[in-house]
């Protein structure tokens, strides 16, 4: 492989991964964030947007043992250590389903549906799930 | 200019591979070229050559595969989410223990990776899916 490729040759682009999905009901949420993380050792300008249900992607105290799926959800904590720490929450879809900033596991920055747009519109790629 | 695609459904189920198909070929047959296809989450399936649609129907995997022949198109399947889904090339079903592979002509295995490349080699990611 060619020096640099497998991290994208020099480029940096922004990237966005939006997320609108619950966590657990399918599985949108677990592959986007597997995404994340392949994504970070490419250097990019990464940020990650919770809209619609997504939003419960980060909130606290969740408990897949009934389900008996694995919970992802620490894994968000530990974005941080890769580098990628521009979360976005809208403030919209956060209050439509009674929920507050306190209510997620990770520093987020909550923004209103239009601040979002604004973000998304300098964007190079968005991802959404 | 320069596209790469993300297919993100299953075909059959959902008209997302449907119109990726449509998009790719169209832009190729307007002079783009297309940097690389990408299948995700059930887009995965999009690649075995197992489906057997009634005859009066189009077959979503040999219209890839033909596109893929004619334009020289990279066609990549995510490997994490092809494992899930029992999408299998021949060395990947010898790696698992498993009897048979079923990943149709024009297709390859690999990483996430390469979505991300995708990304910021091409001028536009063009997501397909819910």
């Amino acid at each position: 492989m060619e020096e640099g490729m497998e991290e994208g040759g020099g480029i940096t682009k922004k990237f966005m991964y939006v997320n609108r999905k619950a966590p657990h009901g399918t599985i949108y949420a677990l592959e986007s964030l597997e995404v994340v993380l392949i994504g970070a050792a490419f250097e990019q300008d990464v940020s990650l947007a919770f809209i619609d249900d997504g939003v419960y992607q980060l909130t606290k105290g969740q408990d897949t043992k009934g389900l008996e799926v694995k919970n992802f959800a620490p894994t968000f904590r530990a974005l941080e250590d890769y580098d990628v720490t521009k979360l976005y929450v809208a403030k919209e879809s956060m209050e439509e389903r009674g929920l507050t900033a306190d209510a997620f596991m990770v520093p987020v920055e909550v923004m209103s549906k239009q601040q979002l747009a604004e973000i998304m519109e300098e964007q190079d790629v968005i991802l959404s799930f | 200019m320069k596209f790469s695609i993300l297919v993100s459904e299953g075909p059959y189920t959902h008209q997302a591979s449907d119109t990726a198909y449509q998009f790719t070929k169209a832009a190729l047959e307007k002079g783009h070229e297309i940097y690389r296809v990408f299948f995700y989450h059930d887009g995965v399936n999009n690649g075995t050559r197992l489906t057997v649609p009634p005859q009066d129907d189009r077959n979503i995997q040999k219209r890839w595969t033909a596109l893929a022949e004619k334009y020289k198109l990279d066609m990549v399947i995510c490997i994490a989410a092809a494992q899930r889904r029992g999408l299998l090339d021949e060395s990947e079903a010898k790696r698992n223990g498993k009897d048979a592979n079923n990943i149709a002509p024009g297709f390859r295995i690999s990483g996430l990776g390469q979505l991300i490349e995708a990304g910021i080699q091409a001028d536009r990611l063009v997501t397909f899916g819910d």
